[in-house]
């Protein structure tokens, strides 16, 4: 800043650095490109070139249905992922309370990825099947009716609100072009496929003596919560139990 | 080009003429997006504390809101609050007017819609989920283009400056705009479905693996390189005294940009990715200690000499405690990426405490400390209540002191509970939400703590009103002292 400190500045430590760096601004630019560049570079490049994505790919995991998917965007859409996290770590307590510690693998087809940064809430990585879908559709209407004194707002609107088919299917269209493995995604398909898991879960939501519609938003948020971690679960337990 | 320098007085030579303008602009914006994103930060910690302040309604729940503070403060206070003094500082340090008047426009106007475009779209859920990236994909094309807009016009400043050497606060200006539009850019690569909706092109780990990449140096260059220039620039003007040490700002500063981009993975530890870039990723943090306190001593060392006026000067107050929030909680920081410490806090309040005492320490602090300064210099009047700026630093400051404590508090105990095991080996707090119910007194002393810190920053919102409104002061009260 001043003239004074550049002066003492130069006599002290040469000329060279301030000449070649600090007097020339796309020179300085170039420098600093390169060394915010290299970090980056040799932490994300290795994750598609060294490792080759094997690491998170494995076939026991399936992609989610197209009911799923529209029940995953509404989480996302209700930023539950910012009380919730999703990730089991290895840690004898965590396993103890949540189950299996997760593995990259089953994280293979969320995009964008959910594990969370808070725990205000319980994790959700495998609440599939720990409570009935009845259980999720009372702590979705009023989260104090399963859960006393829980602070999470109540999510009455997802009974009411119906998700859009149409929307649903250019979700599935476009998950399907950055790579997820779907068998079609035509609307004709995604509509049916919506209908048919939409209709397993009303008929247990009307066994508890709920009504409900297939394509209500609570059905695909039941869905999406009762999937989480079941197939991980299921795998990592054949695998001799290890926890 | 010229690029012989013209006089050394502070303010206009004779042939330049800044565009104090646009720093205007960018100055007001900031007071009111300031209040504004520590108005929800107020809403959503009632929320936590009472949860029937989530209004049954969907755009007023914690899940949507809690994005709107992050952006607001992040984004709009901190963004603009960046843009006020780079704008006020690059054309007195580089001796030239700004590149071009239309390109300031451009990023101003720009900036602001982007803000507005937020605070709707994130209520009505609206969302890419991403942390500090949450704006969907349309917004995320626009801060791109206004970006762009920035970068022309910074760089073009640069490149017709009459100061041949770039003074230390430029370069922290530079990497400020040349890495966060490298990690915009690469954490935003999507593949739209709608208007509204788009899936990144990464899945799983790699995708949090970029975002925390994304996510730490947000921190890094968008909270703490752009602050440390504007900290070499008005803490020296303010203070009177030239910094202490221009080897050490080199160092730093090199160290900084480079070993922080590393520091992503620190976010993940535990995870699933593979334990090579989980330890890189630790160690790298560790290391940022280094650089990290170099600028904190370089700051506080720059007060050598100064000290009896941080006494009565509220400016050299908020200055000097936000250096040394700085310097706290980038020894947090480090501490907490080690892997046996985050284990116990990763996923608990004391990650918030950390973030708050960075954010309302250090970027807060430093900001109102530039602020009051600058008000004085560019609207040429003396502040209408002096004595409400040391009002406002006092709140602040206890206002942050009962933030962090009530967060460290809350998150040890839940962070302990969750794993407490009895003799039997068993969970000792097997039902979850007995933690989180204990939380509430923790919960409620923050609210006292964050609405201290608001109450401060409307007593110098109303305090900056009332001083653009009143008389313009004498001439020779106005000579602002040369930079030393």
């Amino acid at each position: 800043m001043s003239e004074g400190t550049e002066a003492k500045s130069e006599a002290k430590y040469g000329r060279f650095h301030r000449r070649f760096f600090e007097g020339r601004a796309g020179v300085f630019a170039v420098a600093t490109t390169i060394a915010i560049s290299i970090g980056g570079i040799v932490e994300i490049l290795p994750m598609y070139t060294v490792e080759s994505l094997a690491w998170e790919r494995a076939d026991w995991i399936t992609p989610y249905t197209p009911l799923e998917v529209a029940g995953r965007d509404i989480y996302v859409r209700e930023g539950c992922y910012l009380c919730h996290s999703q990730m089991v770590r290895p840690m004898r307590a965590e396993m103890l309370r949540y189950g299996p510690w997760t593995r990259a693998a089953e994280y293979q087809y969320d995009r964008p990825f959910l594990l969370g940064s808070r725990r205000l809430g319980p994790d959700l990585q495998r609440v599939g099947g720990k409570y009935p879908d009845a259980w999720h559709y009372e702590h979705m209407r009023d989260p104090r009716s399963t859960s006393p004194g829980s602070v999470m707002p109540p999510y009455s609107w997802l009974i009411d609100a119906k998700y859009d088919t149409d929307d649903v299917t250019a979700s599935v269209a476009a998950l399907a072009r950055v790579g997820t493995p779907y068998a079609a995604t035509d609307a004709a398909s995604v509509a049916s496929d919506l209908r048919r898991q939409g209709d397993q879960i009303i008929g247990s939501l009307a066994t508890a003596g709920i009504t409900a519609e297939w394509d209500d938003e609570i059905v695909a948020m039941i869905a999406y919560l009762q999937r989480l971690g079941v197939e991980g679960r299921a795998h990592l337990e054949a695998e001799g139990g290890q926890r | 080009m010229e690029r012989v320098a013209t006089g050394t007085g502070a303010g206009v030579s004779e042939t330049t003429v800044y565009d104090d303008q646009i720093v205007k602009m960018f100055f007001t914006a900031t007071t009111v997006w300031a209040l504004v994103g520590m108005l929800v930060g107020v809403i959503i910690a009632l929320q936590l504390a009472w949860w029937p302040a989530n209004l049954g309604l969907p755009w007023t729940t914690f899940g949507r809101l809690r994005p709107l503070h992050t952006n607001a403060v992040i984004f709009a206070f901190a963004g603009n609050v960046c843009f006020t003094g780079i704008y006020h500082s690059t054309q007195r340090l580089l001796k030239t007017r700004m590149y071009s008047d239309r390109l300031s426009r451009v990023h101003f106007w720009g900036w602001q819609s982007i803000i507005v475009a937020a605070a709707i779209t994130l209520p009505l859920g609206m969302t890419q989920s991403k942390e500090y990236a949450e704006l969907i994909w349309p917004i995320d094309v626009a801060i791109t283009l206004v970006w762009v807009a920035f970068g022309v016009n910074f760089f073009g400043t640069l490149a017709r400056r009459k100061v041949k050497h770039l003074y230390v606060a430029i370069w922290f200006y530079m990497s400020f705009v040349i890495t966060i539009a490298v990690l915009h850019i690469v954490n935003s690569l999507v593949i739209p479905a709608t208007l509204f909706r788009s899936y990144p092109i990464y899945a799983g780990l790699t995708d949090a693996l970029v975002q925390w990449w994304y996510g730490h140096n947000a921190v890094g260059f968008f909270l703490t390189t752009p602050f440390l220039g504007l900290m070499y620039y008005y803490l020296p003007r303010a203070a009177q005294r030239p910094v202490y040490s221009y080897r050490l700002s080199i160092v730093h500063f090199w160290g900084l940009v480079f070993l922080y981009i590393w520091a992503g993975p620190h976010h993940l530890l535990y995870s699933a990715l593979p334990d090579w870039a989980q330890t890189v990723g630790m160690v790298f943090s560790i290391m940022l200690l280094a650089p990290s306190w170099g600028g904190m001593l370089n700051g506080l060392l720059t007060l050598r000499g100064a000290w009896d006026r941080v006494r009565t000067d509220p400016i050299l107050k908020f200055m000097v405690v936000a250096v040394s929030f700085y310097g706290m909680s980038t020894f947090e920081g480090p501490m907490m990426s080690i892997r046996a410490v985050n284990s116990l806090a990763h996923y608990t309040n004391w990650v918030i405490g950390h973030v708050h005492s960075g954010a309302l320490g250090w970027v807060g602090m430093i900001s109102f400390g530039m602020m009051y300064w600058m008000i004085q210099d560019i609207w040429k009047r003396k502040l209408a209540h002096p004595s409400w700026a040391t009002h406002h630093f006092w709140l602040a400051t206890i206002g942050i002191v009962l933030y962090t404590v009530a967060m460290w508090a809350a998150g040890l105990m839940e962070g302990l509970q969750w794993r407490a095991l009895n003799d039997a080996g068993r969970l000792a707090h097997p039902i979850f939400l007995d933690i989180t119910t204990r939380l509430e007194p923790f919960l409620w002393l923050r609210l006292l703590g964050g609405t201290l810190y608001l109450i401060g920053a409307i007593m110098m919102a109303v305090n900056f009103w009332q001083t653009i409104r009143g008389p313009e002061r004498p001439a020779d009260a106005a000579a602002v002292p040369a930079a030393a």
